[in-house]
């Protein structure tokens, strides 16, 4: 007699796994490494690939020995954590403050709120505000080496320093061409606008990017900047502010972490919106040069809001 | 060319080609069937025979038993051996079961009144409906002669024959529309008259693209609009198959008659025009025995009330089977029992094997949005799933728990492999049954 199983409907899934999402997202970053590698030498690839491996083992740990979750399977979401935290600090910094980046970011922004999908600020954002408190000397971006060992202030902290104006930058020498391939100061991974670029025309064809975010981003800080650039050309021209900081990062690969956006595509351009316009304002008024992950930080604590106002209309539902 | 279609859904593989080329045999007669009294949505019938006695194919052996109930027939002509309560695979509890012994060929006892529908008033013809026993054949077995009977005031423009055949593996409305075109022309026919309609449309996805050729070759000169639809899971849901067509949206907890319209399934259509013209109450439906566990795919006529291990005998079994399905993979229901009998809501048997129903790696919601973007109803479902964890049921009354369609789009495409479907429907049962209980 043979024996049937149970089960409920649907029967069949698809293939896909979250490990197999996170797996995207490391490949996505793979062009972003290389240029890192290119720019700040093998340093910053032996960063960025400690920050990934040591993000798993850091998880690894936490589940087994302080979560007593023994059936724990690796899925690939601390690793994106670590990269992306290494992505975000300068190539100054010691493998040892990585670590203990890595290390704040899974056990006290993921897990402490639940770990995978309850937290509610992007780890490896929380992880870099950690650091830039803790080690500012390695996180301000004025000690940044180019591989002819050339310090060189990142571009927004020139435009700072400066008084906000746009001229310091372009007499430093700085071309539109060299802030697009990444050949400036800055992270690891934020100065290649064309890298990120590529990694991110791989994540839209794998279908593993809520979209909305980063045009509405980009499209915010662009629009933000042009009006400052036409009531005052020395605040820079929004080509510019797109392709200097942690715009580029930001706007595709932290602002579009599905655990801290919106759901809706509503609300994801509220989010985007929101991120685009704090960045350019705290550009501008802020006390740091550039402000990127604050705005995301910002935005991730107002998703459950967000979320709630932008719930979508049900099908059959009538206009009130 | 724009096909017709909606937003969401997803797009399960198809698997059609088990048994799409397999021409529809009748399935030899049963030895014994047996035929729940609850064959239909409603109120279980009252069965109206006793142990022994001796009964024709098509004799009424269950009498309806309430507004919202339909007759049963007994599928074979034999002897009543036994009236028991046996496990119902949807219901889930034991039901009334009429177990008939089959001692010979078919002798008919057919429908009295049956002929030239063209001669016959509507009422008249919806009463041979009722008294066929007919349900929607598509798996929601809701009684027909409810569906054809809108209450006044409610004016119906439009019939949608439902050809979609959206659920994957599943070709036996394919089949139909293939070999019985000109009974579901008749079958139209007399819709149309009892509705008093002109407009009509035959909806059916464009992976069946001959089918959709050979309708239009057979409807030539006929009011009838051959639609061909997107292949999208699930288009051929009632509400998704209206918007799809009409444009029209079914208002929330409405029914198609709200926006003009009825939908029939291509099946029950057919099963209309054997009742009516022929006299044939239902007793027997098409259906597909398919899915990798059996060697033997193929689409049959089987009486009702057929152990679905006969079928599955017939199509060779694979012993290493993990799951047997009625229905197709992503609505159908498992069975506990391999002698489950075939119900008149019955579309398909799928059997599957491991490797299909394998669920890899169940993780917690990483917000991934998927099941938001694919909800035919536009509903939220990893919070549906949520709020019925905390057992906060009135909230998700208010966000569409109700609305649900549980066509399972968002378990599918979850990477997560989160069970929402499942949450959902404990929610709405849970939710009903506090209602009810505070009434």
């Amino acid at each position: 007699m043979i024996k049937l199983k149970m089960g409920n409907p649907p029967h069949i899934r698809t293939e896909d796994t979250v490990r197999a999402v996170m797996v995207d997202v490391l490949i996505g970053l793979i062009p972003a490494t290389i240029a890192a590698t290119i720019f700040f030498g093998w340093y910053a690839l032996f960063l960025i690939v400690l920050g990934a491996f040591a993000g798993e083992l850091i998880e690894l740990w936490i589940m087994k020995e302080l979560r007593k979750i023994k059936d724990f399977k690796w899925d690939g979401s601390a690793a994106v954590t670590g990269a992306l935290l290494a992505m975000n600090v300068g190539v100054g910094t010691p493998w040892w403050v990585m670590l203990i980046g890595v290390f704040f970011a899974l056990a006290v922004a993921k897990h402490a709120f639940g770990g995978l999908g309850q937290n509610i600020f992007n780890p490896a954002l929380a992880g870099r505000a950690f650091l830039l408190i803790s080690f500012p000397t390695y996180m301000t971006g004025k000690v940044f080496l180019l591989p002819d060992t050339v310090t060189q202030a990142t571009p927004l902290t020139l435009f700072g320093d400066a008084g906000h104006n746009i001229n310091a930058v372009w007499n430093a020498g700085i071309t539109y061409w060299d802030l697009f391939v990444g050949k400036v100061g800055g992270t690891l991974g934020e100065t290649s606008a064309l890298a990120l670029l590529i990694g991110f025309v791989y994540l839209v064809i794998r279908k593993r990017i809520k979209l909305v975010i980063p045009v509405t981003y980009i499209s915010t800080t662009f629009v933000f900047a042009l009006i400052g650039w036409l009531i005052n050309p020395k605040l820079g021209d929004p080509l510019f502010h797109i392709l200097s900081g942690g715009l580029m990062l930001g706007a595709l690969f932290m602002a579009t972490d599905m655990v801290t956006s919106p759901m809706t595509p509503k609300g994801q351009a509220i989010f985007g919106f929101g991120a685009g316009a704090l960045t350019y304002i705290i550009r501008l008024f802020g006390a740091y040069p550039e402000g990127v992950s604050f705005s995301i930080l910002i935005m991730n604590g107002l998703v459950p809001l967000i979320d709630m106002y932008t719930q979508p209309r049900i099908f059959g539902e009538v206009k009130e | 060319m724009r096909l017709a279609t909606f937003k969401g859904g997803v797009h399960p593989p198809e698997k059609k080609e088990l048994a799409k080329d397999k021409k529809i045999e009748r399935f030899p007669l049963p030895d014994t069937v047996f035929v729940y009294m609850a064959n239909h949505a409603g109120a279980p019938a009252k069965p109206v025979v006793q142990k022994d006695q001796e009964v024709k194919t098509g004799q009424v052996i269950g009498e309806p038993a309430g507004v919202i109930s339909a007759f049963v027939h007994s599928p074979v002509t034999g002897k009543v051996v036994e009236i028991k309560k046996m496990l119902h695979p949807i219901i889930g509890k034991p039901v009334d079961t009429v177990i008939i012994q089959r001692t010979g060929d078919d002798e008919w006892e057919l429908l009295e009144g049956h002929g030239d529908f063209e001669k016959m008033e509507p009422d008249q013809i919806i009463d041979l409906i009722k008294r066929a026993g007919i349900v929607g054949l598509g798996g929601a077995m809701f009684p027909t002669h409810v569906k054809l009977s809108p209450p006044p005031g409610k004016k119906i423009d439009t019939l949608i024959i439902n050809g979609a055949e959206c659920e994957p593996y599943l070709t036996i409305d394919y089949r139909m529309m293939l070999e019985r075109a000109e009974d579901l022309l008749t079958g139209i026919k007399i819709l149309k008259k009892v509705l008093g309609v002109e407009r009509v449309f035959v909806g059916v996805e464009n992976n069946k693209m001959d089918s959709i050729e050979h309708l239009q070759k057979v409807f030539a000169g006929q009011p009838i609009e051959v639609v061909p639809l997107k292949t999208k899971y699930p288009q051929g849901s009632e509400k998704q198959l209206i918007f799809a067509i009409t444009g029209r949206k079914v208002p929330r907890g409405g029914l198609p008659l709200d926006v003009g319209v009825v939908v029939q399934n291509v099946g029950t259509t057919i099963a209309i025009k054997e009742a009516v013209v022929d006299g044939k109450p239902l007793v027997e439906r098409g259906l597909t025995v398919t899915g990798e566990a059996v060697k033997n795919p193929g689409n049959y006529i089987v009486r009702i009330g057929t152990p679905a291990k006969a079928i599955l005998d017939h199509a060779e079994l694979d012993e290493n089977v993990d799951r047997v399905l009625f229905g197709g993979p992503m609505m159908g229901i498992a069975i506990r029992d391999i002698n489950t009998p075939i119900m008149k809501g019955t579309s398909g048997i799928t059997a599957l094997l491991p490797e299909q129903t394998e669920i890899k790696m169940p993780k917690p919601c990483i917000r991934c949005s998927k099941c938001v973007m694919v909800c035919p109803m536009n509903l939220q479902p990893y919070l549906l799933y949520h709020l019925v964890l905390k057992k906060k049921y009135d909230e998700a009354v208010q966000i569409g728990l109700l609305d649900c369609i549980e066509c399972g789009s968002c378990s599918y495409i979850c990477p997560s492999k989160i069970e929402h479907v499942r949450q959902i429907k404990l929610g709405k049962t849970v939710y009903r049954a506090l209602r009810g209980a505070k009434k």
